[in-house]
């Protein structure tokens, strides 16, 4: 009987060799963006070296383009350099890039699946954290740096020992309202943000089976906010529904073995995990964090805490830090804290199911007059057309938000689109660190639907009460 | 890529937990397209009272007085020392590449973030592991008027002072040989061409959809 788990089968299959226990790891897919990849392009050039398989990689400039303005170009020149050296060096060594006049570009966690390049059973990398996205779909996808895409260039390899396995059962089904964003920040809640790491988490139970295939990349996509650089969830109808017709799918010839196969990734039901943990869905709230790490996260209808209260000297500083940095209070409520912008995006939360959630609530209201922003920017070019051709582009301008173009935006700043010292913004996106979306900027992550109340009402709300009426 | 022997070198104490890698390096630094250039901006954030980017002219920054590494006692430190959960958040190599160019060789914490632990070997810089109450008492040496000196061997997995402290530590055996000989990885791996290349053709005929050019 074998007894192995999702991620023991993925792994042996890629192991092309291996020695004191440091394997030789095949990788199916390497996904490029613009930040973490000109330098390995150029230690490719400078060691004289080619890219070992060139059809194995997908690149899309996101972290730099611009949401607004976009047939003007990069105004900041060193933003435009750096997505012209990524034109430049796919165009030199043959690696198919998604430009940013293309309608397919957007996030690369988003455009991967939405494309098909992100298949189960793959093994999946790019330098960037949130690779832990394609989770979702039974790959096994982490984030590596820049030296090692250099590796991946040169060698269609990596060089990995063998992280332990994790798994985390999510009982029962979650409450109305809650959302797959609720699900993870009170995962990372409960484990904390080193929890996870040394491991790769697969997720289960029902709650996590009832998900959307959009809803099981957000929770992968925070597996690396718990610590851990992949998350797994298995292979099952939704899976396969998800990717068929998608455009780098397998073609016909090939799709019905893909699928038998596809189908085999799960993990026996014997199989022995090095840690085991379970929630209850029925108690999980709507989370909003309070602090500048995702797990200072409490539930809308708690309080921000009081430092004293935790658990050893060191959280005691930590969550000292966090509030003076965040500029709250011990013991606020949470529905009492006022926001000054609305960001709606990322890898995290920027599919369409992320934006029919937060069109749902702000449909036929007006954004707070308090509220100096709220920008909501889609995934993809591709999202932003559907959600265009479902009016939800309409909804959200009646309603006083932006309505931009696609790329990774506000989330971490790195284009124009940031926070001004001392900005409040109810963020959909994954990291609340000091700074992350803009110096001295305060960042609460919420899900859609939290997101889009929150600019309507000017502070946290309970979405449980408004969709109730 | 440099080899680490052995280091001796000033502690700086950073007295932090969880500190992330949009701290080491904040995110505007991330446009540029080298590798180097990155040490000035180390902790950007919480090093200058006003905001910086690659547009600014570095020497019109106002140092912030309360941040560690502008006290004189850790100026000319490399060795960096921190709290649990080390380099956690984005993959950014930027980070490791900033603390190399402001001149840190190692990093001691009770855990680091794992791709930041393995984008430090890849630059020469030693991440080293040591138990919570041996970084504690690192801590409290290493706020003294004289700051704390010590010596890394790697070879020998210690930690040292002077005046007697001494910690061991352990590390992978293969990150270990790569970090003491200076080894590139690339190179290494190099040397399984074929048996890479046998795997790929297997790999082909029984799963071709993988292989579908993008």
């Amino acid at each position: 009987m074998s007894k192995n788990t999702l991620f023991d089968k993925i792994w042996n299959e890629h192991c092309v060799r291996e020695e004191n226990g440091t394997a030789l790891l095949y990788i199916d897919r390497h996904m490029v963006h613009e930040v973490t990849s000109p330098q390995a392009f150029e230690g490719l050039r400078m060691a004289g070296r080619d890219v070992w398989r060139a059809s194995a990689n997908l690149a899309v400039p996101d972290h730099n383009v611009p949401t607004i303005n976009r047939l003007a170009g990069i105004a900041d020149p060193v933003s435009r350099a750096q997505v012209e050296a990524l034109e430049k060096n796919c165009a030199d060594f043959g690696i198919r890039l998604f430009n940013m006049g293309d309608p397919r570009q957007g996030i690369v966690h988003i455009v991967g699946p939405e494309q098909g390049a992100t298949q189960p059973g793959m093994t999946i990398v790019c330098g960037d954290s949130h690779t832990s996205t394609h989770g979702a779909f039974g790959a096994l996808a982490f984030g590596i740096g820049t030296s090692e895409v250099e590796h991946v260039l040169a060698t269609q390899t990596l060089i990995q020992s063998k992280p332990k396995a994790m798994r985390i059962t999510v009982d029962g089904p979650v409450a109305p309202g809650i959302t797959a964003k609720d699900i993870v920040l009170a995962i990372i809640g409960e484990i904390g943000t080193a929890g996870g790491t040394g491991y790769v988490i697969e997720y289960a139970g029902q709650a996590i089976r009832d998900l959307s295939m959009e809803g099981r990349m957000t929770v992968c996509n925070m597996t690396i906010e718990a610590g851990a650089r992949a998350g797994l969830i298995a292979v099952d109808d939704k899976t396969v529904a998800y990717l068929r017709g998608r455009p780098y799918a397998p073609e016909q010839a090939d799709w019905d073995k893909a699928e038998r196969y596809w189908r085999s990734l799960v993990s026996d039901t014997d199989a022995e995990f090095d840690r085991e943990i379970t929630l209850q869905g029925h108690a999980i709230r709507p989370q909003v964090t309070w602090g500048t790490s995702p797990e200072m996260v409490a539930p809308v209808d708690a309080v921000v805490p009081e430092p004293e209260q935790g658990a050893n000297s060191e959280q005691v500083t930590g969550w000292r830090n966090a509030l003076d940095y965040m500029g709250l209070a011990p013991s606020t409520p949470i529905t009492d804290i006022r926001i000054d912008k609305v960001f709606i995006g990322s890898c995290t939360n920027a599919r369409i199911e992320d934006l029919r959630a937060a069109a749902g609530i702000v449909k036929g209201q007006r954004l707070a007059p308090t509220v100096k922003l709220a920008m909501v920017v889609p995934g993809s070019g591709l999202i932003k057309q559907q959600a265009e051709q479902e009016g939800l582009d309409q909804i959200f301008r009646d309603a006083g938000f932006e309505w931009r173009d696609a790329g990774c935006s506000m989330c971490l700043g790195m284009n124009a689109d940031r926070l001004e010292e001392g900005e409040r913004c109810a963020s959909t996106s994954n990291r609340n660190f000091e700074g992350r979306q803009g110096k001295g900027g305060r960042t609460h992550l919420v899900s859609p639907a939290m997101a889009a109340a929150a600019g309507i009402h000017g502070h946290f709300v309970d979405i449980r009460d408004i969709q109730e009426r | 890529m440099e080899a680490f022997t052995t280091h001796s070198g000033t502690v700086a104490p950073l007295d932090r937990a969880n500190v992330d890698t949009d701290a080491i390096i904040p995110k505007q630094y991330l446009k540029s397209i080298r590798r180097t250039g990155f040490g000035p901006h180390l902790f950007d954030d919480w090093r200058y009272l006003d905001a910086g980017g690659l547009d600014v002219d570095q020497s019109t920054r106002r140092e912030n007085p309360d941040f560690m590494l502008n006290d004189p006692r850790y100026r000319n430190a490399s060795i960096l020392l921190a709290r649990r959960n080390f380099g956690c958040g984005s993959s950014r190599e930027h980070a490791v590449w900033a603390l190399a160019g402001d001149g840190f060789r190692a990093v001691i914490a009770p855990s680091y973030a794992d791709i930041f632990f393995n984008n430090c070997f890849k630059n020469g810089v030693l991440p080293v592991v040591l138990k919570e109450e041996e970084v504690s008492a690192l801590f409290e040496n290493a706020g003294a008027d004289t700051p704390l000196r010590l010596t890394i061997d790697l070879a020998a997995q210690s930690v040292s002072s002077e005046d007697g402290l001494s910690f061991a530590f352990e590390i992978d055996p293969y990150l270990k040989d790569n970090l003491l000989k200076g080894l590139d990885d690339i190179g290494r791996t190099l040397e399984h061409v074929r048996v890479i290349q046998e795997y790929e053709s297997r790999r082909r005929s029984e799963k071709p959809w993988l292989f579908r050019t993008l």
